[in-house]
């Protein structure tokens, strides 16, 4: 099964309190990549970079930041294919932003 | 001839339909097809056993007949989406492969109803989810029941079931016991979820037909569970902590439908044989030498149902398995017990002590039991003003009219006049 991890914080300054050591996934990527169970993956720029577009009567609508004001803030995603949940849940357990943040695990759309 | 073919049905659907229903979701994956088929099987049963009698094993029958409802029906559907797809002139697609004919004997380990029971309690499902689907798909008791258990419109109830098989597909909650290295914290979620049934059915005013059925079918699971998972003797504490509670069960409200406490109860309408299994099973789980919470809870009830009256029982034991309890499980509910049996064993100054500083805590703020606790030790102290007002606050927080109606009684026990 595929899911999506987003990897959140729980206030929109990051993760207070965390070394830049302990935040590094590199160690988490290189495992999950060598059990060929993490497909892709990346950081992403904070709110303040984002986004938000809506088309509405064939016009384009922007606006700045992202599509829901909340303080939690998505700082990153994975996507990952395992066996079942148990498994996903034990991949995202090993992120190191689940010591000081979140991750949101999501399931792919299947029919 | 005709009422015990009826019987063995009725008794058939209250012993074997989690295990008819397990055995299909193991086939299949599909849960409400499980339920569906379930219920196909014991109408057939309906028909079929009044002409050619009961089956040896009527268990087995059902789960076969079931598992091949369960079969055809897939391969109609397999077949069904080959002519729509034909009749679209689409470019044909290889059918997928029906599921095996070939299946593993009854008696494959572990019980498929294990695998199920772990999977209703998965802890990605909400809690009142896990309770719901644990009772629809391992006992017969169907939605409406459940319902009315809980005092919840139907509606909502079958709206919460959905909502669970659907996760559980959906997000690929594994149909399995888990590996060892979940197990430990997974088998406390499953035991939580059987206390949390048994108490739905047996918390102070909540007595009714609904309620009643809920927790025999606890202990139910409850013994299947202790069965399953031998080595493990939190899973038979439970189960002697249940049947050592519900042997109070006649005896713990009066003819009006009023609270008895424990001291002034009629201790020969305690169920007897129950003490005497329950004691028996906690034991032996004792005697594996990996003590629980629900082992100590047990161990509790049994000095209670031990005691031949209220004053014979061995409160200083009480206390000190309290006093092991919070160790093992820390919490203010925990020394509010311990509190009750000091202050029976040392006397009401010193519970009052342990209790008031519980209340400086004030974690149990809106919790009735601490106000009525403190009433009753004041009231034996003789402080009667200071105990009319705790008995009120007591009152004002009691969450159903029979505790209501108990403490309105304690309380007109001491006001003058």
């Amino acid at each position: 099964m595929k899911y999506l991890l987003l990897i959140c914080s729980e206030t929109a300054d990051g993760f207070p309190g965390a070394t830049p050591e302990e935040l590094d996934a590199t160690p988490w990527v290189e495992e999950m990549t060598r059990r060929r169970v993490r497909l892709d993956g990346n950081r992403t720029r904070p709110a303040e970079d984002a986004t938000t577009v809506r088309v509405r009567d064939g016009a384009q609508l922007l606006t700045d930041g992202p599509y829901a004001e909340t303080k939690e803030q998505m700082a990153g995603f994975d996507i990952i294919d395992c066996a079942d949940l148990d498994e996903a849940v034990e991949i995202a357990a090993k992120h190191p932003v689940a010591k000081f943040g979140m991750v949101e695990v999501r399931p792919f759309w299947t029919d | 001839m005709r009422d015990a073919v009826k019987e063995a049905v009725a008794t058939a659907w209250s012993q074997e339909w989690g295990r008819v229903v397990a055995a299909v979701i193991r086939q299949t994956g599909d849960w409400s097809l499980a339920e569906e088929c379930a219920q196909d099987a014991f109408e057939r049963a309906l028909e079929r056993w009044p002409r050619d009698g009961v089956p040896r094993r009527p268990g087995a029958w059902l789960t076969t007949t079931a598992r091949n409802r369960a079969l055809d029906r897939l391969r109609r559907a397999a077949n069904e989406s080959v002519k729509l797809r034909e009749a679209a002139r689409l470019a044909p697609e290889p059918v997928r492969p029906a599921p095996p004919d070939e299946l593993p004997p009854d008696d494959a380990v572990p019980d498929d109803r294990l695998r199920l029971i772990f999977t209703c309690c998965h802890p990605a499902l909400p809690l009142p989810a896990q309770v719901a689907l644990t009772l629809r798909t391992l006992t017969g008791l169907s939605t409406a029941e459940i319902a009315r258990a809980f005092l919840v419109p139907e509606g909502t109830m079958a709206q919460r079931l959905t909502r669970a098989k659907n996760k559980i597909k959906n997000a690929g909650i594994p149909f399995r016991v888990p590996p060892p290295e979940l197990l430990p914290e997974r088998t406390a979620a499953v035991l939580a979820v059987l206390y949390l049934l048994f108490n739905a059915g047996y918390a102070p005013g909540a007595e009714g037909p609904d309620q009643r059925r809920v927790t025999a079918e606890a202990i139910r699971l409850a013994r299947l569970l202790a069965a399953l998972l031998p080595g493990e003797p939190e899973a038979a504490g439970l189960l002697a902590l249940m049947l050592l509670h519900d042997a109070r069960y006649a005896a713990r409200t009066d003819a009006a439908g009023d609270l008895v406490p424990l001291d002034e109860q009629d201790r020969s309408r305690w169920d007897r044989r129950q003490i005497a299994e329950g004691t028996a099973v906690l034991e032996a789980a004792l005697a594996e030498r990996r003590p629980g919470p629900y082992q100590v809870q047990a161990a509790v009830a049994a000095c209670h149902a031990e005691a031949v009256d209220a004053a014979a029982t061995d409160w200083a034991q009480i206390a000190l398995l309290y006093g092991e309890l919070a160790r093992m499980a820390p919490g203010p509910v925990v020394e509010l017990n311990r509190a009750v049996a000091v202050a029976m064993a040392e006397g009401p100054e010193a519970g009052l002590a342990l209790v008031d500083a519980i209340a400086s805590g004030g974690e149990l703020a809106s919790y009735h039991l601490l106000p009525a606790t403190r009433a009753d030790l004041l009231r034996r102290l003789g402080r009667r003003r200071e105990a009319e007002s705790a008995y009120r606050e007591a009152l004002a927080l009691a969450p159903t009219a029979t505790e209501r109606r108990y403490l309105a009684c304690r309380l007109a026990s001491i006001t003058p006049g």
